[in-house]
C-alpha cells in the first residue's frame, strides 16, 4: 500500500526531473535491419499481440471502474444485490487480468524481437516511465488481489469503507498505468520533447505530455467503459442462456440489463470524444487529419458507421425486448416502430457514401458518380445530423423503458411531460436546422461547423430530460411488476452482438489510429524502412482484425467458463481416506 | 454445450459479416508505397523538365494539394501568385524578409507563418500562425532542389516568367511514384496503366455525360470536336477542376475526381487526345 502511495506522489515529479545528459538519437534503418524470424510476418504478429493485449487491458481497466460505482450504489442503497453483482463482475475480470499480463509480455517480446531498434529508441526516451510502469503493475496486482480476495472479508461498517477505498485505489493505479502506456503510443503519433531529428535529450515529461496524449486518454477511458460493459453483458447473456432455474435467469437478466446500461451510457458520449480526438489530430497536423478523414482511410469510416449503427440498433432492440418484463410497457409499444424507423433511417444516412464506386454501365445509368438525391446524404453534415438523431432516439428508448412499469404521482405530470416533449422537439429541430443550413447553404469551409452545436444540443436534451424524468417519476406507483428473467432468448443475442461489434470496432479504430502514421515508426522523425512500411488495403486490415476478434472471443469464452468452474465443487465418494 | 455452440456460431457469423462487408462492400484502395530517394542529375535538365519535376513533387511528395485545393478550402490557392505577392509583401501583417516572388515562395514553404493569408491561420491565433508545416522537416522533408522545382512550377502555373536557375549539382530527389491511390472498385489493387486515351474514355465513363468517341451522353458538352475550340491547357484544367469554367447552357456537375484517378502521363495522353479532336 505504501508503495502505491509513494508512486502516486513521486511519479509526476520524477518524470519531470528527467535524466540530464541523456541523448537518444534516431537510427537510420534499412529493410535488412528488421529481423525475419521463422517466416513470421512481423507486422501482423505485433499487430495481433498488441490488439489482443489492448482488448484485455481495456476490459480489466474498465471493469473496476463500474464495479466501484456498483459497489458504492450497494453501500448507498444497502441493497445486497448490487454488492453481489459487483463481485461477479470483478470475478470475471480477475481471470482476464492474468491473460492481460501474459499478452502484455507477448507484445513486449514481439516488439523487442521484431523491431529491436525502434524499441531501443523508445526505451531510451521512456526508460523512467517504463520502470515506473513495471512498479505500478506490481501495485495494481497487489491492490486487485486484496480487493477481490478480501471482498467477503471486508464487509460491513468500517471494513466496507476500507474495501471501497481499495477499489478507488485500484482504479487510480489502473488509470495511471493506462496513461503511461498511452504516452508511449501517442508519442509515436505526435512526438514531443525531441528535436526535429528525433533526438531526445531528457525531457521525459515533454515526451509524455505530447499533443495527442490527453485526447487519447479521454477517448480510451470512455471507450473502455463501453467495451467493458458490453463484455460483461455478454457474460450475463452466456449465463442467462445456460441457466437452469428461474431465479438464475432473473439474476442474469438483471445483470445483463445493468451491463447494457453501462455500455450504452458510455457509448452515448463516445462519438463526442471521437470528434475531440479527430479535431486535435487536425490541429496537430492537417496532413495527418486529411490522411485520416479524406485519404485512403476515409472509406474505413463507412465500415465504422455500419458497426456503430449495429451497436445502436442492438442496444435499442435489447431495450425493446426488455419492455416485455412488465405488462405496464404495453402502452408504449406503438411508439417503438417510430423510434425504430428514425434509428434505421439515420443509420442508412450515416453509411451512405459520398462518391460511389461504379462500373461504367452503372455510371451511365446514374448520370454521374453522385446519386441525384442520395449523393447529398454522403457529406459530413448529414452524417453528423444522423448520428445525433440516433443518440437522441436511443435516449427516448431508454426513457420509455424506464417508464414502462410506472405511473408518476407528482402533481405536475402534464407539465413535466410537455416540457420533455418540447425539449426533444426543439432539440431535433435545432439539430436539423444546423445540419441543413451549414451543410448545404454555406461555404465548404463551414460544413462541419455545425457539429459542435449539434453535439451540445444532444447533450443538453439528454441531461435535462433525464433530470426532469427522475423528478417526475420520484415516488411513482408500480403499474405492473417488473419480472426479471421474462425476456426472449433473442434479446441475449443482442447483448452478444453488442460485445462482438464493440470488439471489432475497437480493432478497426486501433488499426486506423496506428495506420495514420503511415511509413513512420514515430511520425516525421523515425522512418519505418521495413518491407511492411506500406498501408494495407482495408480488406486486409479487416481480415487481421477479424482473426483477432475470433481469438479474443475464444479467450473470453474461456474466461467465462473458468470463472464458472471456480465455483463448482465435486465430492467423489470413496476417493479420500476418511479420518 | 448446445447453447455454447449457438453462441459461437452466432459470433462467428457476425464477425464474418463485418469482414465480408469490408472486403466486398468497400473499394479496396491500395495506397501508394512510401516515397524513396533516387539521384537525379539536375545539370542535364532543361527548364520544362524542371517545372514538370516541380509539379510532380507538388502533387505527391510535397502533399501540397492536400490543403491547396478548391474543395477543402484549407489553404489559399496558389495559381495567382503574380497578382498577390507584391501586396502581401507590403501588408502590415507580413513578418518575413523576402524582397521578390521567388524569395517569398521559398519563405512561405520554409517559414509558413511569415505571412498568413486572412482566414487560413490556425484556430485561435487570429491568423498569426499558419497550420502549414515547414516543408523541409518531417514527413515532407523537401530538399533545396525540390523546393526550387516547386517554385519553378508555381511561377509557371501563375503565368509568371520562371526566374530561378536550375541547381547544377546532382541532388537526392524524391523518386516521385506515379502510382496514386486508384481504384475502380471491387478487387482493386494497383492497376495497370491505361494503354490509350480511348481506353480511359471508355473506362472512366466520360461517355455517360459527353458525346465522345462512340458514346452519346447528353448531360455535358459535346466533345467530338472539342479541339477546335479549346487548347490543351484549358482541357487539362477542365479535367482537373471541371467547375472552373462551365460551358454556357450546362450546370456544374462534373466531379473533380478524374485527376486523382489518372497517372500524370495518362492525364497528358487524354489531354493530347482531346486537343486532337478537330
Amino acid at each position: 500500500m505504501m508503495l502505491v502511495v509513494f508512486l502516486l506522489a513521486v511519479l509526476p515529479f520524477s518524470v519531470a526531473e528527467a535524466a540530464e545528459g541523456v541523448q537518444v538519437t534516431v537510427p537510420e534503418l534499412s529493410s535488412s535491419d528488421y529481423p525475419v524470424i521463422a517466416g513470421v510476418n512481423s507486422r501482423v504478429a505485433v499487430w495481433l499481440a498488441a490488439q489482443l493485449h489492448l482488448w484485455f487491458a481495456a476490459f480489466v481497466l474498465a471493469v473496476p471502474i463500474f464495479v466501484f460505482i456498483i459497489e458504492s450504489i450497494g453501500v448507498w442503497t444497502r441493497d445486497q444485490r448490487y454488492d453481489e453483482m459487483a463481485f461477479e463482475f470483478i470475478k470475471v475480470s480477475i481471470t482476464a487480468y492474468s491473460l492481460t499480463a501474459i499478452l502484455g509480455g507477448l507484445l513486449a517480446f514481439s516488439l523487442f524481437i521484431f523491431y529491436p531498434q525502434l524499441m531501443t529508441y523508445l526505451t531510451g526516451v521512456f526508460s523512467e516511465s517504463m520502470f515506473y510502469y513495471a512498479l505500478l503493475f506490481f501495485a495494481e496486482s497487489v491492490t486487485l488481489y486484496v480487493y477481490y480476495y478480501g471482498w467477503h472479508w471486508l464487509q460491513g461498517g468500517d471494513k466496507k469503507w476500507i474495501h471501497l477505498t481499495l477499489g478507488l485505489l485500484l482504479n487510480a493505479v489502473g488509470t495511471l498505468l493506462m496513461l503511461l502506456a498511452n504516452a508511449w503510443l501517442t508519442f509515436m503519433m505526435s512526438p514531443n520533447g525531441v528535436d526535429t531529428a528525433g533526438t531526445f535529450t531528457g525531457d521525459t515529461w515533454g515526451a509524455i505530455h505530447n499533443f495527442l496524449w490527453n485526447p487519447i486518454n479521454l477517448h480510451r477511458v470512455v471507450a473502455n467503459v463501453a467495451f467493458g460493459g458490453s463484455v460483461v453483458g455478454a457474460y450475463a447473456a452466456f449465463k442467462f442462456l445456460s441457466a437452469s432455474g428461474e431465479d438464475e435467469r432473473a439474476h442474469y437478466d438483471w445483470m445483463g440489463y445493468n451491463a447494457n446500461f453501462i455500455a450504452i451510457t458510455a457509448l452515448l458520449p463516445l462519438p463526442f470524444a471521437g470528434y475531440y480526438l479527430t479535431a486535435e489530430i487536425y490541429e496537430y497536423s492537417q496532413q495527418m487529419g486529411i490522411t485520416l478523414m479524406g485519404g485512403v482511410f476515409a472509406w474505413l469510416f463507412i465500415i465504422q458507421a455500419v458497426l456503430i449503427g449495429t451497436l445502436f440498433i442492438a442496444a435499442n432492440y435489447y431495450l425493446w425486448c426488455g419492455m416485455g418484463r412488465s405488462e405496464g410497457a404495453h402502452r408504449y409499444y406503438p411508439y417503438i416502430k417510430y423510434i425504430a424507423f428514425v434509428i434505421v433511417a439515420s443509420f442508412l444516412v450515416w453509411f451512405t457514401p459520398h462518391t460511389l464506386v461504379l462500373t461504367n454501365e452503372e455510371l451511365k445509368a446514374l448520370g454521374g458518380p453522385y446519386h441525384k438525391y442520395l449523393g447529398s446524404l454522403g457529406i459530413m453534415p448529414a452524417k453528423n445530423t444522423a448520428v445525433n438523431l440516433m443518440i437522441l432516439f436511443t435516449a427516448v428508448s431508454f426513457l420509455i423503458y424506464r417508464r414502462s412499469n410506472k405511473l408518476p404521482t407528482v402533481s405536475w405530470v402534464q407539465t413535466g411531460n410537455a416540457l420533455q416533449i418540447a425539449l426533444f422537439v426543439a432539440g431535433i429541430a435545432n439539430i436539423l436546422i444546423l445540419g441543413i443550413y451549414y451543410g448545404y447553404f454555406t461555404n465548404t469551409v463551414y460544413k462541419v461547423a455545425a457539429s459542435i452545436p449539434q453535439v451540445l444540443t444532444t447533450l443538453v436534451v439528454i441531461v435535462i430530460s433525464t433530470v426532469i424524468d427522475s423528478f417526475l417519476y420520484k415516488g411513482a406507483e408500480e403499474v405492473a411488476p417488473l419480472r426479471w428473467g421474462r425476456v426472449p432468448d433473442r434479446s441475449q443475442y443482442a447483448l452478444f452482438l453488442l460485445a462482438v461489434a464493440f470488439t471489432w470496432l475497437m480493432g478497426l479504430m486501433g488499426y486506423i489510429r496506428s495506420g495514420i502514421r503511415q511509413h513512420w515508426h514515430v511520425t516525421d522523425v523515425f522512418r519505418d524502412n521495413s518491407v511492411d512500411a506500406f498501408t494495407p488495403t482495408l480488406g486486409y486490415a479487416a481480415n487481421v482484425v477479424s482473426i483477432g476478434v475470433v481469438i479474443f472471443m475464444a479467450m473470453v469464452v474461456f474466461v467465462f467458463w473458468i470463472s464458472q468452474v471456480s465455483s463448482k465443487k465435486s465430492y467423489p465418494e470413496g476417493y479420500w481416506k476418511t479420518a | 454445450m448446445t447453447q455454447f455452440l449457438k453462441i459461437a456460431g452466432f459470433s462467428l457469423l457476425v464477425i464474418s459479416l463485418f469482414a465480408t462487408y469490408s472486403n466486398l462492400g468497400i473499394p479496396q484502395i491500395k495506397p501508394a508505397p512510401p516515397p524513396s530517394q533516387e539521384s537525379v542529375d539536375l545539370s542535364s535538365m532543361d527548364m520544362d523538365s524542371f517545372i514538370s519535376l516541380g509539379e510532380k513533387i507538388y502533387n505527391t511528395k510535397g502533399t501540397c494539394t492536400l490543403c491547396h485545393n478548391e474543395l477543402g478550402g484549407r489553404a489559399p490557392m496558389l495559381d495567382n501568385l503574380g497578382e498577390v505577392v507584391s501586396a502581401r509583401l507590403e501588408d502590415a501583417g507580413y513578418k518575413g524578409s523576402a524582397a521578390n516572388v521567388v524569395d517569398y515562395i521559398v519563405e512561405s514553404m520554409n517559414e509558413p507563418s511569415a505571412y498568413v493569408v486572412k482566414g487560413f491561420g490556425k484556430v485561435g491565433t487570429n491568423d498569426q500562425e499558419s497550420p502549414m508545416p515547414d516543408v523541409r522537416s518531417g514527413s515532407i522533408g523537401l530538399s533545396e532542389a525540390e523546393t526550387l522545382a516547386i517554385v519553378a512550377f508555381l511561377q509557371d502555373s501563375s503565368g509568371l516568367d520562371v526566374s530561378i536557375e536550375i541547381p547544377s549539382n546532382v541532388e537526392e530527389v524524391a523518386e516521385v511514384p506515379e502510382e496514386v491511390p486508384v481504384s475502380t472498385g471491387g478487387q482493386g489493387g494497383q492497376r495497370a496503366k491505361y494503354a490509350s486515351a480511348e481506353e480511359i474514355v471508355a473506362t472512366l465513363g466520360c461517355g455517360a455525360c459527353h458525346k465522345i468517341a462512340e458514346f452519346e451522353g447528353a448531360i455535358g458538352p459535346d466533345l467530338r470536336l472539342i479541339g477546335q475550340s479549346r487548347d490543351a491547357e484549358h482541357l487539362r484544367q477542365s479535367i482537373l477542376d471541371p467547375n472552373a469554367d462551365i460551358t454556357e447552357g450546362f450546370v456544374a456537375m462534373m466531379p473533380p475526381i478524374y485527376g486523382d484517378q489518372l497517372f500524370a502521363s495518362e492525364l497528358e495522353m487524354l489531354v493530347e487526345y482531346m486537343a486532337s479532336l478537330k
